[in-house]
Protein backbone atom coordinates (compact mmCIF):
# COMPACT_ATOMS: atom_id res chain seq x y z
CA UNK A 1 0.00 0.00 0.00
CA UNK A 2 2.87 2.49 -0.77
CA UNK A 3 0.59 4.31 -3.36
CA UNK A 4 -1.17 5.12 -0.25
CA UNK A 5 -1.57 9.07 0.29
CA UNK A 6 -1.95 10.21 4.30
CA UNK A 7 -5.10 10.11 5.26
CA UNK A 8 -4.36 13.87 6.58
CA UNK A 9 -3.29 15.53 3.42
CA UNK A 10 -6.96 14.37 1.46
CA UNK A 11 -9.74 16.89 1.98
CA UNK A 12 -12.71 16.09 -0.54
CA UNK A 13 -11.32 18.47 -3.04
CA UNK A 14 -7.94 16.16 -3.19
CA UNK A 15 -11.15 12.81 -3.74
CA UNK A 16 -12.56 14.90 -6.46
CA UNK A 17 -9.77 14.99 -8.11
CA UNK A 18 -9.00 11.54 -8.32
CA UNK A 19 -12.52 10.98 -9.27
CA UNK A 20 -12.71 13.46 -11.84
CA UNK A 21 -9.34 11.81 -13.29
CA UNK A 22 -10.78 8.51 -13.25
CA UNK A 23 -14.18 9.00 -14.67
CA UNK A 24 -13.95 8.75 -18.18
CA UNK A 25 -12.35 5.11 -17.63
CA UNK A 26 -14.75 4.00 -15.18
CA UNK A 27 -17.80 5.07 -16.41
CA UNK A 28 -16.64 3.83 -20.12
CA UNK A 29 -15.83 0.35 -18.31
CA UNK A 30 -19.75 0.35 -16.98
CA UNK A 31 -21.32 1.07 -19.75
CA UNK A 32 -19.37 -1.77 -21.57
CA UNK A 33 -20.35 -4.12 -19.25
CA UNK A 34 -23.93 -3.38 -18.92
CA UNK A 35 -24.95 -1.50 -21.96
CA UNK A 36 -26.71 0.96 -19.96
CA UNK A 37 -25.24 4.35 -19.70
CA UNK A 38 -27.77 5.61 -17.10
CA UNK A 39 -27.43 2.53 -15.01
CA UNK A 40 -23.64 2.87 -14.83
CA UNK A 41 -23.91 6.49 -13.96
CA UNK A 42 -26.28 5.98 -10.73
CA UNK A 43 -23.66 3.45 -9.77
CA UNK A 44 -20.72 5.21 -9.81
CA UNK A 45 -22.30 8.03 -8.44
CA UNK A 46 -23.04 6.18 -5.52
CA UNK A 47 -19.31 4.63 -5.49
CA UNK A 48 -18.05 8.17 -5.36
CA UNK A 49 -20.57 8.91 -2.21
CA UNK A 50 -18.80 5.60 -0.41
CA UNK A 51 -15.72 7.30 -1.39
CA UNK A 52 -16.02 10.28 -0.06
CA UNK A 53 -16.73 9.03 3.12
CA UNK A 54 -14.21 6.48 3.33
CA UNK A 55 -10.86 7.64 1.30
CA UNK A 56 -10.34 10.71 3.60
CA UNK A 57 -10.16 7.98 7.10
CA UNK A 58 -8.63 5.32 5.08
CA UNK A 59 -6.01 6.84 2.26
CA UNK A 60 -6.86 6.73 -1.46
CA UNK A 61 -6.53 2.80 -2.66
CA UNK A 62 -3.38 1.74 -4.67
CA UNK A 63 -5.61 1.53 -7.70
CA UNK A 64 -8.64 4.04 -7.64
CA UNK A 65 -10.01 3.09 -10.48
CA UNK A 66 -10.38 -0.34 -9.73
CA UNK A 67 -11.73 0.78 -6.24
CA UNK A 68 -14.32 2.78 -8.28
CA UNK A 69 -14.89 0.29 -10.56
CA UNK A 70 -15.44 -3.03 -8.29
CA UNK A 71 -17.85 -0.78 -5.66
CA UNK A 72 -19.98 0.62 -8.77
CA UNK A 73 -20.15 -2.85 -10.17
CA UNK A 74 -21.65 -3.99 -6.99
CA UNK A 75 -24.15 -1.24 -6.88
CA UNK A 76 -25.26 -1.85 -10.44
CA UNK A 77 -25.78 -5.56 -9.58
CA UNK A 78 -27.71 -4.60 -6.18
CA UNK A 79 -29.80 -2.41 -8.89
CA UNK A 80 -29.97 -5.23 -11.23
CA UNK A 81 -31.09 -7.98 -8.46
CA UNK A 82 -33.58 -5.46 -7.24
CA UNK A 83 -35.13 -4.83 -10.70
CA UNK A 84 -34.96 -8.53 -11.28
CA UNK A 85 -38.86 -9.38 -11.22
CA UNK A 86 -38.94 -6.18 -13.59
CA UNK A 87 -37.07 -6.90 -15.97
CA UNK A 88 -36.10 -10.50 -16.53
CA UNK A 89 -33.38 -9.96 -18.87
CA UNK A 90 -31.02 -8.25 -16.76
CA UNK A 91 -31.74 -11.36 -14.78
CA UNK A 92 -29.34 -13.41 -16.96
CA UNK A 93 -26.63 -14.99 -14.66
CA UNK A 94 -24.12 -14.54 -16.90
CA UNK A 95 -24.33 -11.45 -17.02
CA UNK A 96 -24.29 -11.32 -12.79
CA UNK A 97 -20.40 -12.46 -12.89
CA UNK A 98 -19.15 -11.14 -15.77
CA UNK A 99 -15.81 -11.11 -15.51
CA UNK A 100 -14.81 -11.68 -18.99
CA UNK A 101 -12.66 -9.05 -20.64
CA UNK A 102 -14.40 -7.36 -23.35
CA UNK A 103 -14.67 -8.61 -26.86
CA UNK A 104 -11.71 -6.73 -29.57
CA UNK A 105 -12.90 -3.96 -31.69
CA UNK A 106 -10.92 -3.85 -34.16
CA UNK A 107 -7.06 -2.77 -33.90
CA UNK A 108 -8.00 -0.68 -30.60
CA UNK A 109 -9.74 -2.20 -27.40
CA UNK A 110 -10.51 0.55 -25.75
CA UNK A 111 -13.61 1.73 -23.75
CA UNK A 112 -13.43 5.03 -23.78
CA UNK A 113 -12.70 5.17 -27.49
CA UNK A 114 -16.36 2.98 -27.92
CA UNK A 115 -17.71 5.75 -25.86
CA UNK A 116 -16.45 8.24 -27.83
CA UNK A 117 -17.77 7.21 -31.14
CA UNK A 118 -21.22 6.82 -29.08
CA UNK A 119 -21.60 9.71 -27.45
CA UNK A 120 -20.35 11.39 -31.30
CA UNK A 121 -22.72 9.38 -33.11
CA UNK A 122 -24.57 11.36 -36.51
CA UNK A 123 -27.88 10.61 -34.86
CA UNK A 124 -27.44 12.93 -31.67
CA UNK A 125 -26.99 16.79 -32.89
CA UNK A 126 -23.47 18.42 -31.92
CA UNK A 127 -24.41 19.94 -28.86
CA UNK A 128 -25.72 17.32 -27.72
CA UNK A 129 -21.90 15.39 -28.48
CA UNK A 130 -19.85 17.43 -27.11
CA UNK A 131 -22.05 17.91 -23.66
CA UNK A 132 -22.46 14.10 -23.46
CA UNK A 133 -18.37 14.09 -24.33
CA UNK A 134 -17.63 16.12 -21.22
CA UNK A 135 -20.25 14.46 -19.32
CA UNK A 136 -19.00 11.31 -19.86
CA UNK A 137 -15.34 11.40 -20.50
CA UNK A 138 -14.47 14.47 -18.60
CA UNK A 139 -16.37 13.92 -15.68
CA UNK A 140 -17.54 17.19 -15.81
CA UNK A 141 -20.62 18.16 -14.05
CA UNK A 142 -23.80 19.58 -16.18
CA UNK A 143 -23.36 22.92 -13.75
CA UNK A 144 -19.45 23.12 -15.37
CA UNK A 145 -20.76 22.27 -18.47
CA UNK A 146 -23.56 24.92 -18.87
CA UNK A 147 -21.35 27.12 -17.71
CA UNK A 148 -18.97 26.30 -20.80
CA UNK A 149 -21.82 26.78 -23.09
CA UNK A 150 -23.07 29.77 -21.71
CA UNK A 151 -26.49 28.38 -21.49
CA UNK A 152 -28.82 27.83 -18.27
CA UNK A 153 -27.85 24.71 -16.19
CA UNK A 154 -31.42 23.44 -16.58
CA UNK A 155 -31.16 23.57 -20.27
CA UNK A 156 -28.26 21.81 -20.65
CA UNK A 157 -29.36 18.64 -17.87
CA UNK A 158 -32.40 18.37 -20.85
CA UNK A 159 -30.19 18.28 -23.73
CA UNK A 160 -27.98 15.74 -21.46
CA UNK A 161 -31.00 13.51 -20.81
CA UNK A 162 -32.38 13.75 -24.13
CA UNK A 163 -29.13 12.76 -25.67
CA UNK A 164 -28.70 9.96 -23.11
CA UNK A 165 -32.65 8.62 -23.56
CA UNK A 166 -32.02 8.53 -27.55
CA UNK A 167 -29.25 6.15 -26.94
CA UNK A 168 -30.92 4.21 -25.27
CA UNK A 169 -34.06 4.13 -26.88
CA UNK A 170 -32.87 4.16 -30.79
CA UNK A 171 -30.56 2.38 -30.14
CA UNK A 172 -27.55 3.76 -30.91
CA UNK A 173 -24.73 0.59 -30.72
CA UNK A 174 -21.74 1.33 -28.12
CA UNK A 175 -18.68 0.48 -30.70
CA UNK A 176 -16.36 1.92 -32.92
CA UNK A 177 -18.27 2.23 -36.28
CA UNK A 178 -17.33 -0.61 -38.89
CA UNK A 179 -14.51 0.21 -41.63
CA UNK A 180 -17.28 1.67 -44.06
CA UNK A 181 -18.62 4.08 -41.43
CA UNK A 182 -15.70 5.06 -40.36
CA UNK A 183 -14.67 8.09 -42.53
CA UNK A 184 -18.03 9.63 -42.08
CA UNK A 185 -17.62 9.51 -38.29
CA UNK A 186 -14.32 10.60 -37.88
CA UNK A 187 -14.78 14.31 -38.25
CA UNK A 188 -17.51 14.97 -35.89
CA UNK A 189 -15.20 12.93 -33.23
CA UNK A 190 -12.29 15.29 -34.32
CA UNK A 191 -14.48 17.98 -33.69
CA UNK A 192 -15.56 17.00 -30.43
CA UNK A 193 -11.98 16.21 -29.18
CA UNK A 194 -10.70 19.70 -30.66
CA UNK A 195 -13.65 21.60 -28.33
CA UNK A 196 -12.91 18.80 -25.24
CA UNK A 197 -9.00 19.75 -26.05
CA UNK A 198 -10.23 23.45 -26.34
CA UNK A 199 -11.83 23.14 -22.87
CA UNK A 200 -9.15 21.68 -21.16
CA UNK A 201 -6.49 24.34 -22.96
CA UNK A 202 -8.71 27.54 -21.43
CA UNK A 203 -11.12 26.03 -19.32
CA UNK A 204 -14.00 28.23 -19.08
CA UNK A 205 -15.34 27.87 -15.60
CA UNK A 206 -14.60 29.84 -12.74
CA UNK A 207 -12.56 27.44 -10.84
CA UNK A 208 -9.86 26.64 -13.11
CA UNK A 209 -7.71 28.29 -15.73
CA UNK A 210 -6.71 25.18 -17.32
CA UNK A 211 -7.61 21.30 -17.04
CA UNK A 212 -5.06 19.54 -17.77
CA UNK A 213 -6.77 16.00 -17.42
CA UNK A 214 -9.30 17.37 -19.93
CA UNK A 215 -6.69 18.28 -22.65
CA UNK A 216 -4.65 15.06 -21.44
CA UNK A 217 -7.31 13.04 -22.34
CA UNK A 218 -8.28 15.12 -25.52
CA UNK A 219 -4.70 13.83 -26.87
CA UNK A 220 -5.06 10.00 -25.37
CA UNK A 221 -8.30 9.83 -27.22
CA UNK A 222 -7.12 11.68 -30.77
CA UNK A 223 -4.09 8.77 -30.30
CA UNK A 224 -6.00 6.29 -29.93
CA UNK A 225 -8.55 7.49 -32.91
CA UNK A 226 -5.28 7.99 -35.05
CA UNK A 227 -4.10 3.87 -34.79
CA UNK A 228 -7.96 3.62 -35.86
CA UNK A 229 -7.41 6.12 -38.62
CA UNK A 230 -5.09 3.92 -39.86
CA UNK A 231 -7.48 1.22 -41.04
CA UNK A 232 -9.17 3.86 -43.49
CA UNK A 233 -5.75 5.10 -44.72
CA UNK A 234 -4.71 7.82 -42.49
CA UNK A 235 -6.96 10.75 -43.34
CA UNK A 236 -4.30 13.95 -42.96
CA UNK A 237 -6.76 15.37 -41.11
CA UNK A 238 -6.26 13.40 -37.86
CA UNK A 239 -3.12 14.09 -37.96
CA UNK A 240 -3.73 17.43 -38.67
CA UNK A 241 -4.96 17.71 -35.07
CA UNK A 242 -2.85 15.67 -33.27
CA UNK A 243 0.03 17.72 -34.17
CA UNK A 244 -2.19 20.85 -33.22
CA UNK A 245 -3.03 19.38 -29.73
CA UNK A 246 0.46 18.74 -29.02
CA UNK A 247 1.73 22.10 -30.43
CA UNK A 248 -0.05 23.87 -28.00
CA UNK A 249 0.24 21.35 -25.52
CA UNK A 250 4.11 22.00 -25.46
CA UNK A 251 3.87 25.45 -24.47
CA UNK A 252 2.04 24.47 -21.35
CA UNK A 253 4.94 24.71 -19.24
CA UNK A 254 5.67 28.56 -19.82
CA UNK A 255 1.97 30.03 -20.44
CA UNK A 256 0.72 30.00 -17.13
CA UNK A 257 2.66 32.45 -15.05
CA UNK A 258 2.80 31.71 -11.00
CA UNK A 259 0.43 34.43 -9.79
CA UNK A 260 -2.53 32.22 -12.12
CA UNK A 261 -2.50 34.70 -15.19
CA UNK A 262 -1.97 33.68 -18.30
CA UNK A 263 1.37 34.58 -20.23
CA UNK A 264 0.84 35.60 -24.18
CA UNK A 265 2.61 33.44 -26.82
CA UNK A 266 5.32 37.14 -26.76
CA UNK A 267 6.26 36.79 -23.34
CA UNK A 268 6.55 33.18 -22.68
CA UNK A 269 9.89 31.81 -21.87
CA UNK A 270 11.02 29.60 -24.47
CA UNK A 271 13.13 27.72 -23.25
CA UNK A 272 9.96 26.00 -20.90
CA UNK A 273 8.66 24.78 -23.81
CA UNK A 274 8.46 20.91 -24.00
CA UNK A 275 10.59 20.12 -26.85
CA UNK A 276 10.24 16.70 -26.70
CA UNK A 277 6.48 17.74 -28.24
CA UNK A 278 7.66 20.10 -30.32
CA UNK A 279 9.76 17.69 -31.66
CA UNK A 280 6.54 15.04 -31.91
CA UNK A 281 4.60 17.94 -33.45
CA UNK A 282 7.02 19.53 -36.15
CA UNK A 283 7.65 15.65 -37.00
CA UNK A 284 3.74 15.01 -37.71
CA UNK A 285 3.80 18.48 -39.70
CA UNK A 286 6.20 18.09 -42.28
CA UNK A 287 4.86 14.56 -42.61
CA UNK A 288 1.31 16.28 -43.55
CA UNK A 289 3.09 19.15 -45.90
CA UNK A 290 4.97 15.93 -48.39
CA UNK A 291 0.57 14.86 -48.37
CA UNK A 292 0.01 18.23 -49.38
CA UNK A 293 -3.53 17.83 -48.30
CA UNK A 294 -4.19 21.07 -46.32
CA UNK A 295 -7.39 20.89 -43.95
CA UNK A 296 -8.13 23.29 -41.08
CA UNK A 297 -6.47 21.54 -38.33
CA UNK A 298 -3.07 20.73 -40.64
CA UNK A 299 -3.39 24.54 -41.30
CA UNK A 300 -3.36 25.41 -37.83
CA UNK A 301 -0.87 22.98 -36.61
CA UNK A 302 1.31 24.41 -39.26
CA UNK A 303 0.87 27.61 -37.67
CA UNK A 304 1.56 26.54 -34.71
CA UNK A 305 4.89 25.32 -35.68
CA UNK A 306 5.69 27.93 -37.43
CA UNK A 307 5.62 29.76 -33.59
CA UNK A 308 6.75 26.86 -31.75
CA UNK A 309 10.12 27.12 -34.57
CA UNK A 310 10.98 30.59 -33.48
CA UNK A 311 13.73 30.65 -30.86
CA UNK A 312 12.50 34.23 -29.84
CA UNK A 313 9.18 36.31 -30.84
CA UNK A 314 11.21 38.13 -33.11
CA UNK A 315 12.45 35.97 -35.17
CA UNK A 316 8.65 34.63 -35.72
CA UNK A 317 7.96 33.90 -39.33
CA UNK A 318 5.00 36.75 -40.02
CA UNK A 319 4.33 36.09 -43.22
CA UNK A 320 4.25 32.63 -43.42
CA UNK A 321 1.74 33.00 -40.60
CA UNK A 322 -0.10 35.61 -42.48
CA UNK A 323 -0.01 33.48 -45.40
CA UNK A 324 -1.29 29.66 -43.93
CA UNK A 325 -4.12 31.63 -42.13
CA UNK A 326 -5.11 33.30 -45.83
CA UNK A 327 -5.39 29.40 -46.59
CA UNK A 328 -7.75 28.57 -43.42
CA UNK A 329 -9.67 31.91 -44.42
CA UNK A 330 -10.39 29.87 -47.98
CA UNK A 331 -11.29 26.13 -46.59
CA UNK A 332 -13.08 27.53 -43.42
CA UNK A 333 -13.39 30.87 -43.06
CA UNK A 334 -14.69 32.10 -39.65
CA UNK A 335 -14.58 35.46 -37.72
CA UNK A 336 -12.35 33.89 -34.99
CA UNK A 337 -9.88 33.11 -37.72
CA UNK A 338 -9.78 36.24 -39.43
CA UNK A 339 -9.34 37.61 -35.79
CA UNK A 340 -6.19 35.60 -35.33
CA UNK A 341 -5.15 36.47 -39.21
CA UNK A 342 -5.42 40.54 -38.29
CA UNK A 343 -3.22 40.14 -35.25
CA UNK A 344 -0.50 38.34 -37.29
CA UNK A 345 -0.57 40.87 -39.62
CA UNK A 346 -0.15 43.85 -37.28
CA UNK A 347 3.22 42.10 -37.15
CA UNK A 348 3.57 42.69 -40.89
CA UNK A 349 1.69 46.32 -41.84
CA UNK A 350 1.02 47.93 -38.94
CA UNK A 351 -1.53 47.61 -36.12
CA UNK A 352 -3.82 50.73 -37.92
CA UNK A 353 -4.40 48.05 -41.10
CA UNK A 354 -5.02 45.07 -38.34
CA UNK A 355 -7.48 47.52 -36.36
CA UNK A 356 -9.94 48.33 -39.59
CA UNK A 357 -10.46 44.35 -39.94
CA UNK A 358 -10.86 43.64 -36.47
CA UNK A 359 -13.52 46.40 -35.86
CA UNK A 360 -15.55 45.06 -38.88
CA UNK A 361 -15.67 41.39 -37.19
CA UNK A 362 -18.69 40.93 -34.79
CA UNK A 363 -17.53 39.53 -32.70
CA UNK A 364 -18.39 41.34 -29.12
CA UNK A 365 -19.08 38.30 -26.95
CA UNK A 366 -15.59 37.30 -27.41
CA UNK A 367 -12.86 38.35 -24.85
CA UNK A 368 -10.26 38.09 -27.43
CA UNK A 369 -11.83 39.86 -29.71
CA UNK A 370 -11.52 43.05 -26.94
CA UNK A 371 -8.45 42.21 -25.82
CA UNK A 372 -7.04 42.12 -29.46
CA UNK A 373 -8.50 45.61 -30.12
CA UNK A 374 -6.96 46.93 -26.84
CA UNK A 375 -3.79 45.52 -27.82
CA UNK A 376 -4.22 47.17 -31.19
CA UNK A 377 -5.65 50.73 -30.00
CA UNK A 378 -2.71 50.50 -27.34
CA UNK A 379 -0.20 50.23 -29.77
CA UNK A 380 -1.60 53.22 -31.94
CA UNK A 381 -1.23 55.08 -29.11
CA UNK A 382 -5.22 55.55 -28.10
CA UNK A 383 -5.04 54.89 -24.32
CA UNK A 384 -8.80 55.72 -23.59
CA UNK A 385 -10.45 53.57 -25.77
CA UNK A 386 -7.77 50.54 -24.77
CA UNK A 387 -8.37 50.66 -21.61
CA UNK A 388 -12.46 50.79 -22.42
CA UNK A 389 -11.56 47.96 -24.38
CA UNK A 390 -9.71 46.21 -22.06
CA UNK A 391 -12.77 46.29 -19.32
CA UNK A 392 -15.25 44.84 -21.88
CA UNK A 393 -12.72 42.09 -22.55
CA UNK A 394 -12.65 41.51 -18.77
CA UNK A 395 -16.38 41.34 -18.16
CA UNK A 396 -16.93 39.09 -21.39
CA UNK A 397 -14.49 36.41 -20.15
CA UNK A 398 -14.99 33.89 -16.35
CA UNK A 399 -11.36 32.38 -16.93
CA UNK A 400 -9.56 33.48 -13.82
CA UNK A 401 -5.96 33.08 -15.73
CA UNK A 402 -7.72 35.50 -18.83
CA UNK A 403 -9.50 37.60 -16.48
CA UNK A 404 -5.50 38.31 -14.34
CA UNK A 405 -3.35 38.48 -17.51
CA UNK A 406 -6.16 41.39 -18.90
CA UNK A 407 -6.49 43.01 -15.60
CA UNK A 408 -2.08 43.63 -15.98
CA UNK A 409 -2.05 44.43 -19.30
CA UNK A 410 -5.15 47.22 -18.55
CA UNK A 411 -2.88 48.42 -15.15
CA UNK A 412 0.15 48.99 -17.72
CA UNK A 413 -1.88 51.95 -19.43
CA UNK A 414 -1.22 54.00 -16.18
CA UNK B 1 -33.14 -6.42 -32.04
CA UNK B 2 -35.51 -3.82 -32.16
CA UNK B 3 -38.02 -3.11 -34.72
CA UNK B 4 -37.49 0.19 -36.44
CA UNK B 5 -40.43 2.17 -38.18
CA UNK B 6 -38.82 3.77 -41.66
CA UNK B 7 -41.42 6.22 -43.17
CA UNK B 8 -41.38 8.44 -45.88
CA UNK B 9 -42.86 11.87 -46.24
CA UNK B 10 -44.50 13.16 -48.75
CA UNK B 11 -45.41 16.49 -49.24
CA UNK B 12 -48.76 18.33 -51.01
CA UNK B 13 -46.32 20.59 -52.90
CA UNK B 14 -44.77 17.39 -54.50
CA UNK B 15 -45.03 17.14 -58.03
CA UNK B 16 -47.03 13.89 -59.49
CA UNK B 17 -44.15 12.07 -61.39
CA UNK B 18 -44.55 11.14 -64.42
CA UNK B 19 -45.59 7.42 -65.16
CA UNK B 20 -41.92 6.03 -66.30
CA UNK B 21 -40.46 7.41 -63.20
CA UNK B 22 -43.36 5.90 -61.21
CA UNK B 23 -42.66 2.11 -62.61
CA UNK B 24 -38.87 3.02 -61.97
CA UNK B 25 -39.19 3.82 -58.60
CA UNK B 26 -41.72 0.33 -57.89
CA UNK B 27 -39.20 -1.43 -59.41
CA UNK B 28 -36.31 -0.04 -57.14
CA UNK B 29 -38.53 -0.21 -53.97
CA UNK B 30 -39.47 -4.06 -55.00
CA UNK B 31 -35.60 -4.65 -55.24
CA UNK B 32 -35.16 -3.22 -51.97
CA UNK B 33 -37.75 -4.83 -50.22
CA UNK B 34 -36.87 -8.29 -51.82
CA UNK B 35 -33.42 -7.83 -50.20
CA UNK B 36 -34.66 -6.68 -46.86
CA UNK B 37 -36.59 -10.23 -47.05
CA UNK B 38 -33.72 -12.04 -48.31
CA UNK B 39 -31.81 -10.44 -45.11
CA UNK B 40 -34.74 -12.00 -42.39
CA UNK B 41 -35.51 -8.10 -41.58
CA UNK B 42 -38.84 -7.60 -42.93
CA UNK B 43 -41.78 -7.07 -40.72
CA UNK B 44 -43.83 -5.06 -42.72
CA UNK B 45 -44.49 -2.35 -45.61
CA UNK B 46 -46.63 -0.27 -47.72
CA UNK B 47 -47.01 2.79 -49.83
CA UNK B 48 -50.34 5.17 -48.66
CA UNK B 49 -52.58 6.41 -51.28
CA UNK B 50 -52.40 10.70 -51.29
CA UNK B 51 -53.28 12.66 -48.26
CA UNK B 52 -56.76 13.41 -49.83
CA UNK B 53 -57.72 9.78 -49.14
CA UNK B 54 -57.51 10.33 -45.51
CA UNK B 55 -60.30 10.28 -43.08
CA UNK B 56 -59.96 11.49 -39.29
CA UNK B 57 -61.85 10.04 -36.34
CA UNK B 58 -62.02 11.52 -33.19
CA UNK B 59 -64.01 10.05 -30.15
CA UNK B 60 -62.14 11.11 -27.54
CA UNK B 61 -65.56 13.97 -26.69
CA UNK B 62 -69.16 13.30 -26.15
CA UNK B 63 -69.71 12.23 -29.56
CA UNK B 64 -67.23 10.42 -31.98
CA UNK B 65 -66.72 12.57 -35.17
CA UNK B 66 -65.90 12.00 -38.27
CA UNK B 67 -64.10 14.65 -40.87
CA UNK B 68 -62.82 15.07 -44.32
CA UNK B 69 -59.05 15.12 -44.27
CA UNK B 70 -56.11 14.36 -41.77
CA UNK B 71 -55.47 15.21 -38.59
CA UNK B 72 -52.82 16.94 -38.90
CA UNK B 73 -52.93 20.63 -40.79
CA UNK B 74 -49.09 20.11 -42.33
CA UNK B 75 -47.89 20.15 -45.65
CA UNK B 76 -46.19 16.68 -44.85
CA UNK B 77 -47.80 13.72 -44.51
CA UNK B 78 -46.59 9.71 -44.33
CA UNK B 79 -46.30 8.88 -47.82
CA UNK B 80 -45.19 5.18 -47.06
CA UNK B 81 -43.19 3.09 -44.73
CA UNK B 82 -41.32 0.11 -44.05
CA UNK B 83 -41.39 -1.83 -40.27
CA UNK B 84 -37.76 -3.63 -40.50
CA UNK B 85 -35.77 -5.18 -37.67
CA UNK B 86 -32.56 -4.40 -36.98
CA UNK B 87 -29.54 -4.71 -34.11
CA UNK B 88 -29.41 -1.17 -33.53
CA UNK B 89 -29.72 2.24 -35.12
CA UNK B 90 -26.32 1.83 -37.10
CA UNK B 91 -28.16 -1.17 -38.89
CA UNK B 92 -31.50 0.67 -39.10
CA UNK B 93 -29.35 3.48 -40.66
CA UNK B 94 -28.25 1.24 -43.55
CA UNK B 95 -31.33 0.17 -44.52
CA UNK B 96 -32.89 3.89 -44.57
CA UNK B 97 -29.90 4.81 -46.83
CA UNK B 98 -30.50 2.04 -49.56
CA UNK B 99 -34.78 2.57 -48.77
CA UNK B 100 -34.47 6.39 -49.50
CA UNK B 101 -32.08 5.91 -52.55
CA UNK B 102 -34.49 3.17 -53.82
CA UNK B 103 -37.89 5.31 -53.05
CA UNK B 104 -36.24 8.71 -54.12
CA UNK B 105 -37.08 9.99 -50.73
CA UNK B 106 -36.01 11.27 -47.25
CA UNK B 107 -36.19 8.48 -44.65
CA UNK B 108 -37.43 8.84 -40.73
CA UNK B 109 -35.92 5.87 -38.85
CA UNK B 110 -38.16 6.01 -35.67
CA UNK B 111 -37.39 2.59 -32.84
CA UNK B 112 -40.79 1.11 -31.81
CA UNK B 113 -41.06 1.59 -27.74
CA UNK B 114 -40.77 -1.21 -25.71
CA UNK B 115 -37.49 -2.33 -26.80
CA UNK B 116 -34.57 -0.13 -24.89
Amino acid sequence: MSAQRPAAALGADAVADVVRAEYGRVIAGLIRRYGDIGLAEDALGEAIVIALERWPQEGVPPNPAGWLTTTASRKALDHLRREKVRDEKYAEATMLTDDTPPEPTGPVTDDRLRLIFTCCHPALAEPARVALTLRLLGGLTVAEIASAFLIPETTMAQRITRAKAKIAKAGIPYRIPERADLAERLDGVLAVLYLVYNEGYLSSTADNADRQDLADEAIRLTRAVRLIADEIGSPPEVDGLLALMLLSQARRPARIAADGSLVTLDDQGRTNWDSHLIDEGHAIVRECLRRNAPGPYQLQAAIQAVHTDALDVSLTDWRQIVALYDQLMHVRPSPVVALNRAVALAELDGPQVALAIVDGLELTAYAPWHATRADLLRRLGRTNDARRAYAAAIATTENPAERAWLASRRKTLG
Amino acid sequence: MTQYLLSVPGSVDDEMPSDDVIQEMFATVEKFNQKVRNAGKWVFAGGLEPIATATTVDATGDSPTVTDGPFSEAKEYLGGFWVIEAADLDEALQWAKEGSAACGGPVEVRPFAGEA
